[in-house]
């Protein structure tokens, strides 16, 4: 399958080994990855922080860039049949907020009438990793091994705004030589929230406390998500206190040990 | 009467401030999270509830569709309320009851002042009421404007008469006494329940005696009883109150007068609708099957109920108080109306994973947790950041900030009530605010907005944006050992806690260029 990757502005600037074991983990399931290369941000943390206004621009950019890539080669596009991103959460932005803030920013007179409609349409062929990996190309084990132990944690939006579900459990479990080990309360916020946890870092940091104490009883090498962002949080606070643990996204398991000797 | 009902009237500021807190949820959360028996005492029945409220939902295989009716049930009542209020005073009125309509808390509290002063004479006014838990009576701040004209109302909810006898507020919509422990709560009833027993422990069913007998003298003696309602049915004027202690029942059938003050959005059409509302209640909020008691009323008695004298049983003078206070400005706005579905269950509160580390006191309202960041906002109204904006903000604008999105209110609630989505629009309405009152001449843009306006024009243009991109590599200068331990504000309030990894050598598009660049 001819795949477009939408990096993410996270993974692109600071985490790019999620997005490269992305493209190594297709490319070796036989798929085809082609990287938009004018695309930039999903502009999450504008609509999250309340400026619409500023993020609609961001919104209309992200869409004219995959709504091209999706478009038929023979009508100048990419031709490519799905879009995936290895976020939850810019994946369920691009899917549960870009149409709305269209609808708001036209009902002010700012958007054009028609953006909705196009964003929903890039939305419904935008996947995240797990998602495509599960759903799309129908793969739970893709090939990897990795043989460390490992803790998973389910990220805030995969799992209520996408409900992957078991999906990226699935896939962890198909890995040779994993050993998987449950994370108690899993299911809670890692405290993270985008500018949440600037704007409250107090409550922030105590919602980070309890989900490393969480991961510490685990005795794991690695906590895995399929956000660098949540792992950013997470890690961040591993750092500090010279856990040990480290964090890698799931891109990179799956990629396998010894990814990057196809860098 | 009903005229102003439907149409968008300005949100109401309430001067007795049970909407408004004194300070910005960032500052209120830091002082509650350095309180060890809050958090103790706040994990561990959060977390107790949740187990309940799983099991109890788990058995139902029809939870979703009960919480489909529910939404459907309340969407409908909102598109209808004007309608439906006329319904409901007409059957009131027709079995004898009386209903009042009032516009803010003021307007209500008079109401309910005047009601309680008629129930006496010259020579033996009323000089107390017992009430049933409400929240309605604690938005309008009652308790304190019936004790201005003189007249002590007793709360009779267990929880909530341990808050009022120490003269604290609640922080839980359930459980307002959630923040206290044992023995807290044996040195409150020491200090301040009239005739205890000196040899009073701190057991629990020692505990519940001392204020059960404290409870009967005081039922016994009350003229005048004022609730909420969970519920009023349009079609038959029929009220409807439920609990766990049968203290309210008492309140509801003792007194010669029952005033019940209720928001205008408790309405629900048909009394068919009470068998989805009446499985979704108890299971989200107690965790029960079914609640100990419910209690429904349809206007004053007329025949004779078995009294000695063969009087008719129960009030004889009933009153029913509607409550706007912002609710007709809150249905005005499409994506903020949800907010009227609550039915107060607090499911949203005990998943939140901010609540049950902050507590409802740093909310500043009496409606905490998700549920209050998105009501409070909407009833009490933003203000904007504007130049006479208290430092850090007006409270009430910093409560749709004071959540991580995480989404698990959403999932809790049982009438499907979009929270997340909510508190994401009402950022928006505070953020177009605040810039509007910035178009003032003279008055700069904030630092946030400054800095949000030039990220949206760096990331709408990908030059621009890998331009800034070897901006941020020029952080590595510095890391050291990979990774960032300090910053300057405002990114210093993420690095007083947690590192920041040093930006890599190579961007993911820099290495797309150089590996695959020839291919798109
Ligand atoms: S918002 Fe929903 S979950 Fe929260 S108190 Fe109201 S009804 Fe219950």
């Amino acid at each position: 399958m001819r795949i477009a990757l939408f990096a993410t502005c996270l993974a692109d600037a600071m985490f790019p080994r999620a997005a490269q074991a992305t493209v190594v983990l297709l490319e070796r399931l036989g798929h085809e990855v082609v990287f938009p290369a004018g695309q930039t941000c999903c502009g999450q943390m504008h609509v999250n922080t309340g400026y619409q206004r500023e993020a609609l621009p961001v919104v209309e950019h992200h869409v004219d860039v995959f709504e091209a890539a999706l478009r038929p080669r023979a009508q100048g596009g990419d031709g490519v049949e799905a879009v995936v991103a290895p976020s939850g959460s810019c994946v369920g932005s691009v899917r549960h907020q870009h149409a709305v803030v269209a609808r708001r920013m036209a009902d002010q007179g700012r958007a054009d009438a028609g953006l909705a409609a196009r964003a929903e349409a890039v939305a419904a062929r935008t996947y995240e990793l797990s998602e495509l990996l599960v759903d799309v190309l129908r793969v739970t084990d893709v090939g990897a091994r990795y043989p460390h132990r490992v803790t998973y944690h389910p990220t805030c939006h995969s799992l209520r705004m996408l409900r992957v579900d078991d999906k990226p459990l699935r896939l962890l479990r198909a890995v040779h030589g994993l050993d998987l080990v449950e994370l108690p309360d899993a299911e809670q916020c890692c405290g993270f929230g985008g500018t949440f946890s600037v704007k409250n870092a107090d409550t922030s940091t105590a919602m980070l406390a309890d989900k490393i104490r969480a991961v510490q009883t685990t005795r794991s090498e690695v906590v895995t998500a399929g956000d660098s962002s949540c792992l950013m949080h997470i890690g961040g606070g591993l750092s500090r206190l010279r856990v040990g643990t480290k964090t890698v996204h799931l891109a990179e398991i799956l990629a396998g040990e010894g990814w990057e000797a196809a860098l | 009467m009903t005229t102003f009902l439907g149409m968008p009237g300005l949100p109401v500021a309430t001067e007795r401030g049970t909407l408004r807190g004194p300070d910005t949820f960032p500052v209120a959360a830091r002082k509650a999270l350095g309180d060890t028996q809050l958090r103790k005492n706040l994990g561990h029945a959060t977390s107790t509830i949740r187990a309940k409220r799983a099991r109890v939902v788990g058995e139902l295989d029809d939870w979703e569709e009960l919480r489909a009716a529910g939404a459907a049930i309340k969407a409908d009542v909102m598109a209808r309320l004007p309608e439906l209020l006329v319904q409901l005073e007409e059957n009131v009125t027709a079995r004898g009851g009386h209903v009042h309509w009032a516009r803010d808390a003021d307007e209500a509290n008079r109401i309910v002042l005047d009601l309680v002063r008629a129930a006496g004479t010259p020579d033996d006014p009323v000089t107390s009421v017992v009430k049933v838990k409400s929240m309605a009576t604690q938005e309008i701040g009652l308790n304190e404007a019936l004790a201005e004209a003189g007249i002590a109302a007793v709360e009779t909810d267990l929880a909530e008469l341990i808050v009022q006898l120490s003269d604290d507020t609640p922080s839980h919509i359930l459980v307002p006494a959630i923040h206290r422990n044992r023995a807290e709560i044996r040195q409150i009833f020491l200090d301040h329940m009239p005739d205890v027993d000196p040899g009073l422990t701190d057991e629990p069913r020692v505990l519940a005696m001392a204020a059960r007998a404290y409870l009967r003298r005081t039922f016994l003696a009350a003229r005048v009883a004022v609730s909420g309602a969970n519920f009023a049915i349009a079609e038959t004027g029929t009220l409807a109150v439920v609990e766990s202690e049968g203290n309210g029942r008492m309140c509801l059938t003792l007194p010669q007068t029952l005033v019940t003050v209720m928001g205008i959005e408790k309405l629900l059409p048909t009394w068919r609708d009470l068998e989805v509302f009446l499985q979704l209640l108890p299971r989200s909020s107690t965790g029960e099957r079914m609640n100990p008691y419910t209690s429904m009323w349809t206007g004053a008695p007329r025949t004779s109920g078995g009294t000695a004298d063969g009087a008719p049983d129960g009030p004889q003078d009933l009153h029913l108080v509607l409550l706007d206070n912002g609710r007709t400005a809150t249905l005005a706005d499409e994506a903020g109306r949800q907010a009227l579905h609550c039915i107060r269950c607090s499911a949203c509160l005990n998943v939140c994973p901010v609540y049950e580390r902050t507590g409802g006191h740093a909310y500043g309202s009496v409606y905490p947790g998700p549920i209050g960041a998105v009501l409070t906002p909407q009833l009490a109204g933003m203000h904007g950041h504007g130049a006479d904006a208290p430092a850090g903000g007006d409270p009430v604008d910093t409560l749709p900030y004071a959540s991580s999105l995480c989404g698990a209110c959403f999932d809790a609630c049982p009438v499907r009530i979009d929270i997340p989505s909510m508190l994401v629009h009402l950022r928006a309405k505070h953020v177009e605010t605040a810039q509007a009152q910035r178009r003032v001449p003279g008055l700069p843009a904030s630092a946030e907005n400054a800095a949000m306006s030039a990220a949206a024009w760096v990331m709408q243009d990908a030059g621009r944006f890998s331009f800034a991109e070897k901006g941020l590599q020029l952080g590595r200068l510095l890391a050291r050992d990979g990774r960032i331990r300090s910053l300057p504000p405002p990114l210093s309030a993420w690095t007083t806690s947690r590192d920041v990894p040093a930006p890599p050598a190579e961007t993911f598009r820099q290495w797309w260029a150089r590996t695959r660049g020839d291919r798109s």
